[in-house]
């Protein structure tokens, strides 16, 4: 198993080699591969750089945490923005451009408005010393709901700018210029993968429900805490940068599941490079399509990973 | 004889009320163990306080002579292993993927499976004829074939004491006959003690050395099934008007159902 895993992951990052090699010289301005290292052409690509590495953290940090909370709640619409983080984010983003807070406060804002989100659905959904599932999902989808009407309520109070400001936040943009910004942002989300392959095993038998796990010796309560935390750390930390990317954390985890299988020590590292793959491509599509006019990155994965995810399933006329 | 497990005066419930009322009970070492009893006696919950998914209110359960609640959950799993009526999910884990689950007591974190573990979970799907259904995933396989998945896995943990929950209700006789010969064989051939919980009381005559009669979640009677599947038992518990004679083949009692009867 450990060699089929070895040479999957070869090829999965040879494939991304090549993605951020084409990754940097597509844009609206084109560069020869020839030309990849010349001197005149360094800022462009360190621009595309950024975005390129923004684009892998987004990718396998989503991707990662989708697979986490699809284990963890058994739930295969389980998503990583499902516990509010995306709707809090946005109404914390929009409460900054109201305020007159300056932009380079957005991602804190940003960033405080996941959290309290996430404190607040974990809260609502404490029963005693445990979490329910059922309980955590409702919540998610009903403070999502909430803070969702009161951005609406304030862009319609406070116009056209608050709206403007953070539109780009409700597709997603990996238009990262600050190399700071970026560094301090993998930290969290490189070491929640990290913390959810370390409990890759505990979400193989958690996946076969809780009561399954206990008798495998798992202390599913403390784990499931654990994970949930860890997830909405990696969603919030990323969320500040790029807005809210749909659909990676949600098809590329069920993709790769049909190819892979399910078992959480392949699935995990495989899924990590496949998802960066996705949001490279996607990423190259967005620039590229209707250059010079950029189109949220948000909509590009949408619109390649819904037929994608389909003729896979289709084809391989398996469940979910 | 030794006790392999014994549990001392527990109380346990879900809500305010307590399910189980006060149970003491030992189980030997090579023990077949049936528990018996109406719906709603407590039988599931019995199982699910003395493996652990349940806390108790009171009183103490004693696994060979430690306080299992205060041994480590992995080291508890490693020797105590549990098969629930059925599983479902949404993971289309393969059967040997499910049985190598089995392994996880005994493996490290991040620590892939060896060999061995590998080896012992092909033992376990050889013991319980499943090989052949390795690579099938498990929504694939039908109600018998999934039992006998899920009793491999728990024999892959290579437990002492075995638990299973009605492992035979979905199952038609034929293959009731056939999960119960390899209990009945783990049990004599690898030392394996086993409790289940029965809704058939034939089949817990037919296979159990001990059987504990549950009513209201205390234990009404234990013992040999001659002791326990008496007429006046039964009656007095399910509320049911039975008939007990001998089974001509194995001489155990024979219970039949008397149609329209009230106690």
């Amino acid at each position: 198993m450990v060699d089929n895993l070895k040479r999957k992951l070869f090829s999965l990052l040879l494939l991304l080699f090549v993605m951020v090699v084409i990754g940097l010289l597509k844009g609206v301005v084109h560069i020869p591969l020839v030309n990849l290292l010349v001197k005149e052409n360094q800022v462009i690509i360190n621009l595309r750089l950024l975005r390129i590495l923004a684009a892998i953290l987004v990718g396998s940090g989503l991707a990662v945490s989708g697979i986490a909370l699809q284990a963890v709640l058994r739930n295969p619409l389980a998503e990583p923005y499902l516990l509010g983080t995306s709707s809090g984010a946005g109404l914390a983003a929009v409460i900054a451009v109201i305020l007159g807070i300056s932009r380079i406060y957005m991602p804190l804002a940003a960033f405080l408005g996941a959290v309290l989100s996430i404190i607040l659905v974990y809260n609502l959904a404490r029963e005693g010393g445990r979490i329910r599932d059922r309980s955590l999902i409702l919540a998610g989808v009903i403070v999502s709901i909430a803070f969702s009407s009161v951005i609406v309520f304030l862009v319609s109070l406070f116009g056209d700018q608050a709206m403007h400001e953070i539109s780009w936040w409700l597709w997603g943009s990996l238009q990262v210029y600050d190399w700071r910004l970026l560094s301090l942002v993998s930290f969290p989300v490189i070491l929640g993968i990290v913390v959810i392959y370390i409990f890759s095993q505990d979400l193989n038998a958690i996946s076969m429900g809780e009561e399954e796990a206990i008798h495998l010796g798992i202390d599913t309560i403390n784990i499931k805490k654990i994970l949930v935390l860890v997830t909405a750390l990696i969603t919030a930390s990323l969320i500040c940068i790029c807005g809210i990317v749909g659909f990676v954390g949600l098809i590329v985890p069920h993709i790769m599941r049909l190819i892979v299988g399910p078992n959480h020590k392949v699935l995990i590292p495989t899924t990590c490079l496949a998802a960066s793959i996705f949001v490279v491509t996607c990423d190259i599509f967005s620039r590229t399509l209707f250059a010079p006019i950029e189109i949220p990155i948000g909509v590009i994965t949408a619109l390649i990973g819904a037929p994608v995810f389909i003729i896979l399933l289709k084809k391989g006329n398996k469940k979910l | 004889m030794k006790t392999l497990l014994k549990i001392d005066n527990v109380s346990a419930g879900y809500y305010r009320e307590d399910i189980i009322k006060g149970i003491s009970l030992e189980i030997n070492a090579g023990d077949f163990m049936g528990i018996i009893g109406p719906n709603g006696s407590g039988k599931t919950t019995l199982l699910r306080l003395i493996t652990r998914v349940l806390v108790l209110r009171r009183g103490r359960v004693y696994f060979q002579g430690l306080d299992a609640s205060q041994m480590n959950l992995k080291e508890f799993c490693r020797q105590v292993a549990f098969v629930t009526q059925d599983i479902s999910t949404d993971f289309p884990f393969t059967a040997m993927e499910t049985v190598l689950m089995g392994r996880i007591p005994h493996l490290k974190r991040l620590q892939f499976e060896t060999r061995r573990d590998m080896e012992i979970a092909e033992a376990a799907l050889l013991e319980t004829a499943t090989i052949n259904l390795k690579d099938k995933r498990i929504d694939e396989l039908s109600a018998g074939e999934r039992q006998r998945v899920i009793i491999a896995r728990a024999l892959a943990q290579e437990p002492v004491l075995l638990f299973l929950d009605e492992p035979t209700a979905h199952l038609d006789i034929g293959h009731q006959i056939q999960i119960l010969d390899l209990l009945k064989r783990l049990n004599r051939c690898n030392d394996l003690t086993i409790v289940m919980v029965l809704h058939d009381l034939n089949l817990a005559s037919a296979y159990c050395n001990r059987i504990a009669l549950l009513d209201k979640g205390i234990i009404f009677k234990e013992g040999i099934p001659e002791e326990v599947l008496t007429y006046q038992n039964i009656e007095a518990v399910y509320k049911t008007v039975v008939l007990v004679d001998k089974n001509k083949i194995t001489g155990k009692p024979n219970i039949a159902l008397v149609p329209g009867e009230k106690v």
